[in-house]
């Protein structure tokens, strides 16, 4: 027998077992050996498995299974000792790496176990977020609703379109089944159904205001989910739907105008409120979120504003309108009375006349009569007539003077006067009425009172007269004293200041009488026109009650003030005004007419060194008219044209003679040209006279027109010029020499 | 000497009452006489002088106007009207006046043969007034050599 190394399996080999046991082996070890391949290949391939180590000792322990189910292929026969060993170091390697990888896994597949724990985690926390991210969106878009709906209600201030269109944006944004408005009525009692969303026209459907919900939703500013069932939600017949959907109702704040204060915000506590109703579509499952209610109580106070807003532009708006009805009345009114002043005047003016020329034919043809031989009867008659007439001659200039006064057309007739004269004359005037009641005058004229004065003497008289007229009328018994000063100042009113200028002086008059006084409550009522206190004493007294009026616009026309000091009733009262006077320099001053400022030239019988100016084209006429001028003894210029005129004209000339005999109206052109230059110095202004060979009106008015002073007929005679140049000069105005 | 002095001076009177009866002159010759005095003794002589250049100077010029019969300036032709009746109304050249006034009428209608016709008597006119100013003021200058003086003659 031969001895070889080889081993001899344990069975005997049986064929078919073995060829099976053999693939299967094969197969085994192609698997072991292919799984590490793969977890090599899927491992490099995600970046993050976090155990190598792992797969590492992993893998050997699969290769090494492998190799010993490989190396098990060569032992199913008889092999050699090599193979043998080769079998059996796999075997303990494969034996040393699994123990190894047992005793790992114990650490590692906790660890594993963990990390699906965490991830089941995070993808819960992920589907979280999602959740909230999802809210964010919403609430997010909500605010862009808002915002959108504000705009849009914020962008009219016409009260329907602004509600109409916050319901149809609520609609449109919150989706809802209806939306429905209700305003308080006038009475405030109840809730009017005024906009609905839906419905197109809605039925005027009222609440009373006092229902519990109502109550409910106006006593918070929140959004407040109510029954669908109660009175304000059910706006529409229910058919058939079983399951309304929610309803929440916001109140909406109406403020007053009046609440607006400019540095206090209105109070909340209006308590005018309307409501809002909202309902979601029934049948679905829809419920209020908490967002949407905010954007509905956000809404609400939008309109709210809105509306307030719409409100004061109404307002304004009917304010304009009524202030241009009354603009138009007024203007109306104010024509009407203008009418009116204009009727007056004119009938006045007419009336005037009318009235005064019978009356003056009376008393003249009276006062003739008084003249002629009277029984003692008829002269009581003619007398009383006289007396009658002239009074009324009176209150008729008394009326036209006071209408006069008050429109302000009466103007001063100023003149100079002897001021000691007029008093001594109203003296002696009053003076015979005294004597009968029995009065004493006393006059008093202070000694710097001014003898010659310049101002109204008709009307000062008129004052003056009627004063102490009142004063002997009122007056049963005592005296009467009339004291005329001149005041420095005045210490009475404070608003009038008494300033005596050079040539002016406040002249104060003072009548004291003892008659029955006046109660101090009555005088103010004194200056009123046809008022009277009402004493007995005096109701016997004739007068209009017209003088006292009349005598205080003509001292306001002097400007100055007039005025009644009374101790009462019984105690006397004491009348005393002042008026401005201008002091004149002497006495021998003659008359002067109104307009003060050209000092009256006298009448020259020669004019010698009268400085004049002739402007004639044709050279005949001009030597012949200076041939005139100079005769009569003037300094002569003579120019031949309109700009040689203009150039040479100074204010030393005192007379122009221009020719205007050329056809058209270049000529007078210079009349204006020279009024121009002379515009400045009115009074140093030559006079312009026109030489003419026309003598119709119409040159006449035509030179008028053009400012001329004068219109002269050629060819002029010398005594025409003569009397012509010195009316001319006196009265600075012809119109004669024609 | 004084006879011929007072012959002389009936003699100017006499001439210048025909003249003025004939309608040469008007009484605003008259006026220019009284203002003849020591200070323009001349006075009268210089402005009746005038007035001749002027009608001279004017008259010719007017003609120019009016000779071509096509192209008349009318405006020119009533300017020179204007002119010289306003110097004739001041000198007291009473016919001279009158044709001035006929003139202007032929001017305003535009009639041409009218107006030569006017141009002639005036320049007819006015030359026969010059001439008999010219007698008066030889006669005038006789008297005051003769030592005598100017009567004022008036006419009612």
């Amino acid at each position: 027998m031969e001895v070889c190394n080889c081993i001899e399996p344990q069975w005997p080999a049986d064929e078919l077992l073995m060829k099976y046991q053999y693939i299967s082996d094969f197969f085994i070890a192609i698997a072991y050996f292919s799984i590490p391949l793969e977890l090599i290949y899927f491992v490099k391939k995600s970046a993050v498995f976090p155990y190598r180590w792992v797969l590492v000792q992993f893998g050997a322990f699969i290769v090494l299974c492998g190799a010993t189910h490989l190396i098990n292929l060569w032992t199913f026969t008889t092999h050699s000792r090599t193979v043998a060993l080769v079998m059996t170091t796999a075997k303990g390697l494969t034996a040393a790496v699994s123990c190894a990888t047992a005793l790992m896994l114990v650490h590692i597949i906790p660890d594993l176990l963990s990390v699906k724990t965490r991830e089941l985690f995070l993808k819960n926390k992920a589907a979280e977020l999602d959740r909230e991210m999802g809210l964010i969106r919403t609430q997010e878009e909500t605010g862009r609703h808002v915002r959108m709906l504000t705009h849009e209600i914020r962008s009219t201030l016409d009260r329907h379109t602004i509600l109409k269109t916050t319901l149809v944006e609520l609609g449109r944004t919150l989706a809802l089944e209806e939306c429905a408005l209700w305003m308080p009525t006038r009475t405030g009692l109840e809730l009017q159904l005024s906009y609905t969303l839906r419905q197109q026209h809605p039925v005027e459907y009222t609440v009373p205001i006092q229902l519990p919900v109502i109550n409910q939703v106006f006593g918070t500013s929140r959004a407040v989910k109510i029954s669908p069932n109660s009175p304000v939600a059910r706006l529409r017949p229910v058919t058939g739907k079983y399951m309304l959907g929610e309803v929440v109702a916001v109140r909406v704040p109406l403020l007053h105008l009046s609440n607006f204060q400019i540095n206090n915000w209105p109070e909340l506590s209006t308590k005018r409120y309307a409501l809002m109703v909202l309902m979601l579509p029934s049948d679905s499952a829809r419920q209020w979120h908490v967002h949407e209610l905010e954007l509905v109580e956000v809404v609400a106070d939008q309109v709210a504003v809105a509306l307030s807003h719409a409100a004061i532009l109404e307002e304004s708006m009917r304010a304009r309108d009524l202030l241009m009805e009354q603009n138009v009345a007024l203007d109306l009114a104010r024509r009407e009375a203008e009418t009116a002043i204009r009727a007056r005047n004119d009938f006045l003016a007419v009336m005037n006349h009318e009235m005064r020329t019978p009356m003056h034919a009376i008393i003249a043809l009276s006062s003739l009569l008084q003249e002629t031989e009277l029984t003692p009867e008829q002269r009581l008659m003619v007398e009383t007539i006289l007396k009658s007439s002239n009074l009324l001659a009176t209150l008729m200039n008394d009326v036209l003077d006071l209408s006069r006064l008050e429109d302000g057309s009466l103007q001063l007739e100023l003149g100079t006067f002897n001021l000691h004269t007029l008093f001594r004359e109203i003296l002696s005037l009053i003076k015979p009425i005294a004597v009968v009641k029995k009065l004493p005058i006393t006059l008093n004229l202070a000694p710097d009172l001014p003898e010659f004065v310049v101002g109204d003497e008709k009307r000062l008289m008129q004052i003056i007269l009627n004063i102490v007229g009142n004063a002997v009328k009122f007056s049963k018994q005592g005296s009467i004293s009339v004291a005329a000063l001149v005041t420095k100042s005045d210490t009475r009113a404070a608003d009038f200041f008494v300033v005596p200028t050079g040539s002016h002086f406040y002249l104060r008059v003072k009548v004291k009488d003892s008659g029955a006084g006046i109660n101090p409550q009555d005088i103010p009522k004194l200056f009123t026109k046809f008022a009277q206190t009402q004493s007995l004493a005096t109701r016997s007294s004739g007068g209009s009650g017209l003088g006292l009026a009349i005598s205080k616009r003509f001292v306001n026309l002097m400007e100055g003030n007039i005025w009644i000091e009374s101790d009462g009733l019984g105690k006397g009262c004491t009348a005393i005004f002042d008026v401005k006077l201008g002091i004149s320099e002497g006495s021998n001053e003659s008359k002067q007419s109104g307009i003060p400022k050209v000092p009256a030239i006298p009448r020259h019988a020669n004019f010698s060194g009268l400085k004049v100016l002739v402007m004639d084209e044709n050279g005949v006429s001009r030597m012949v008219t200076k041939g005139l001028l100079v005769h009569l003894g003037c300094e002569v210029t003579t120019v031949s044209s309109n700009e040689e005129c203009l150039r040479v004209v100074s204010q030393e000339h005192k007379v122009v003679f221009m020719d205007v005999c050329m056809p058209g109206v270049e000529n007078y052109q210079i009349a204006i040209r020279i009024h121009e230059k002379f515009t400045k110095q009115r009074h140093q202004r030559p006079l312009l006279v026109a030489l003419t060979g026309n003598t119709d009106k119409s040159t006449k008015e035509k030179c008028m027109s053009f400012g001329l002073d004068g219109v002269l007929l050629k060819p002029v005679s010398l005594d025409n010029m003569r009397d012509v140049l010195s009316d001319l000069l006196e009265r600075r105005v012809l119109y004669e020499g024609m | 000497m004084n006879t011929i002095v007072a012959q002389l001076q009936r003699q100017f009177q006499g001439y210048i009452v025909s003249l003025y009866q004939q309608g040469y002159l008007d009484n605003q010759f008259t006026e220019l006489r009284k203002l003849q005095d020591e200070g323009s003794p001349d006075f009268v002589a210089e402005v009746v002088s005038l007035f001749f250049d002027d009608c001279a100077k004017l008259i010719n010029d007017m003609s120019t106007s009016l000779e071509r019969p096509d192209h008349v300036d009318f405006k020119q032709v009533d300017s020179g009207v204007h002119q010289l009746k306003g110097s004739s109304s001041s000198v007291g050249a009473r016919r001279v006046k009158s044709v001035c006034i006929a003139f202007k009428e032929c001017c305003d209608v535009q009639n041409r043969e009218g107006c030569l016709r006017c141009l002639q008597q005036v320049d007819y006119e006015y030359k026969m007034l010059k001439t008999k100013l010219q007698d008066l003021f030889n006669l005038e200058q006789q008297i005051l050599q003769a030592g005598g003086t100017i009567p004022q003659v008036s006419m009612n």
